[in-house]
């Protein structure tokens, strides 16, 4: 139905989401293969392969427990923190697979950071909790690390708002501040990848519409996969676009071609809004 | 297309308005009765505890003075004070704490942070909390035999272990409820940035459950400030001044225990005197660890 829109307008639409209209999908920077991945006996994701292109968004979307998150938490191994969970396959970063058993944890970490639905400022300044990531990974001078403070929170759009306030607690910050910190806190580290999931579901409009300009300012330097509920927030931020269901990775395309043709007709279906 | 509502009528049966407003009444009578229960109670509570205040103010003020605080115990009669009790008692409390705290801390630590559903773990929680049941007394007895008779006598170190080993179990449950209270968000947020475990535990777990863990440790202080049954095995007493660890240590409790069942008038004085004493300080510590901890967050 929806195909005879016009793509090639700079901007589509399906299902009244508009879609950006970059096309061009960039060399991949993680990929991943028949990955399988197991909470105990249960079956979570069934045989994943997917590309993510290297300084873009890829937006994942599908119904809830369909598995995106758990894809997320793949790629920076956070399922390592619970046993019982395991990850078979292979996901491919820099030469090597992310998920073998003898991977560095801590240095993955840091070249793969998240952000998590619910933001998380740590009980401590906002100085302090910026500082904390970098510590872990660098010996920095008091400049320097001022520099890199004052440097990540002007990439995480909170500069402005809390440059006269970086000695006071981070608890006093409103959601969407304490969002944008716990960002500026991921970049901070300086990583290849950003794993958002979910970020701005508990933020309202306006911090929301802050976050995506963010997004969008973001991925010049850094390839993001954006995990969202919201099918306009995966139109407005993602180049590809995943759609998720029971555990399968059902299609991946273009943002403009995910939200204009849909290949597949379960991708088609929620998107229209007829399940999910 | 938007649905039209009609007012008045409501859908499904017809409401039986009498009924409706016994029921309201019904409830109201309930949630009156259920109300001067409450308040009954809570003015019994209220009543039982302002009456020992009051009692131990009003005996205990009486007998306050300077020689109190700079005299040591004496025989009846001329005019002694408490000062070896209360040095003792700050000394062995202090030790006390010092020494059961961090193990008490540890032993939490691992429970919350390491041991998490390990039958090692389950094991040490049950009997940490069996610990913490445990009558003080059996306490003192286990340090008598454990130091006292090995070492040849009562000393103020013994007092001290006695102390720590009620510790313990206290810090130990506290320290463990605190941090698995820290939302799993908080831990795998550290996680995220590449944070090895301990650096997780001590630098985001302890600061954000600080203020439990604080409590935990205060409430053991307030427990083992005033307790008397552990000391009578271990630190005895000792009616002259002595601050030797290895020498019979005098305490409040003690001297109180002794000196309220005595019957000499200026006896019994100080011990109204002592309570009131451990009372007071108790409640100072605590007030000072609440403002000094709302002060730095």
């Amino acid at each position: 139905m929806s195909t005879t829109m016009s793509a090639q307008q700079g901007s589509a639409s399906f299902g009244g989401v508009q879609a950006r209209s970059e096309e061009a999908i960039n060399e991949p920077r993680i990929a991943i293969r028949n990955l399988d991945f197991y909470y105990g006996s249960n079956r979570a994701l069934k045989g994943v392969n997917l590309d993510l292109p290297d300084k873009q968004v890829t937006g994942m979307i599908g119904p809830s427990g369909c598995g995106k998150s758990t894809l997320l938490r793949v790629l920076n191994r956070m399922y390592d923190l619970y046993p019982g969970q395991r990850a078979t396959g292979e996901v491919m970063m820099d030469g090597e697979n992310i998920i073998a058993p003898d991977a560095d944890l801590n240095a993955l970490r840091a070249r793969v950071g998240m952000v998590f639905q619910k933001p998380t400022p740590f009980p401590m300044t906002i100085y302090d909790n910026i500082a904390f990531g970098v510590k872990l990974h660098e010996r920095l001078s008091k400049s320097a690390m001022d520099e890199r403070v004052e440097w990540s929170l002007t990439r995480g759009a909170l500069w402005e708002e809390v440059k006269d306030r970086l000695n006071t607690s981070a608890m006093g910050l409103s959601g969407g501040q304490q969002q944008r910190l716990c960002i500026a806190r991921t970049i901070a580290v300086r990583p290849e990848v950003i794993l958002l999931d979910e970020p701005t579901s508990a933020l309202d409009p306006i911090s929301t519409l802050k976050i995506e300009e963010l997004i969008d300012e973001l991925k010049h330097d850094f390839t993001i996969a954006i995990v969202t509920h919201n099918m306009q927030q995966a139109a407005r931020c993602a180049d590809q676009v995943a759609f998720f269901y029971l555990g399968e990775m059902v299609e991946v395309s273009p943002a403009v071609q995910m939200f204009t043709a849909p290949r597949e007709r379960r991708t088609q279906e929620y998107i229209t809004g007829r399940f999910g | 297309m938007s649905a039209t509502i009609t007012a008045g009528t409501v859908p499904g049966p017809a409401k039986d308005l009498q009924a409706a407003r016994a029921l309201g009444r019904r409830r109201h009578r309930v949630n009156v009765v259920i109300k001067v229960l409450c308040v009954l109670a809570t003015i019994i509570g209220l009543l039982l505890l302002a009456s020992i205040l009051f009692t131990l103010v009003w005996r205990g003020a009486t007998g306050l003075s300077l020689v109190v605080f700079t005299q040591t115990t004496k025989p009846p009669g001329s005019n002694g004070g408490l000062l070896n009790a209360i040095v003792g008692t700050l000394i062995q409390t202090g030790l006390g704490t010092l020494i059961g705290a961090p193990i008490g801390l540890m032993v939490g630590t691992y429970l919350a942070e390491y041991g998490r559903g390990s039958p090692l773990a389950n094991a040490v929680r049950f009997v940490s909390d069996v610990l913490l049941s445990a009558p003080s007394i059996l306490i003192g007895l286990f340090v008598y035999e454990l130091v006292v008779e090995p070492f040849g006598g009562f000393s103020g170190i013994a007092g001290c272990l006695a102390l720590a080993v009620l510790v313990i179990p206290i810090v130990v449950r506290t320290t463990e409820d605190m941090l698995q209270l820290i939302s799993p968000s908080l831990r795998e947020a550290a996680v995220a940035l590449g944070a090895p475990k301990w650096t997780v535990i001590v630098l985001i777990c302890y600061r954000a459950a600080k203020d439990g863990i604080v409590t935990g440790i205060l409430l053991a202080i307030a427990r083992i400030a005033g307790e008397t049954a552990p000391l009578l095995f271990t630190s005895l007493g000792n009616l002259n001044w002595s601050i030797s660890l290895t020498q019979p240590m005098a305490s409040l409790p003690v001297t109180i225990y002794q000196y309220a069942g005595s019957a000499f008038d200026d006896w019994v004085q100080l011990a109204w005197v002592g309570a009131l004493l451990i009372t007071v300080g108790v409640l100072a510590l605590n007030i000072v660890a609440r403002f000094a901890l709302r002060a730095r967050s």
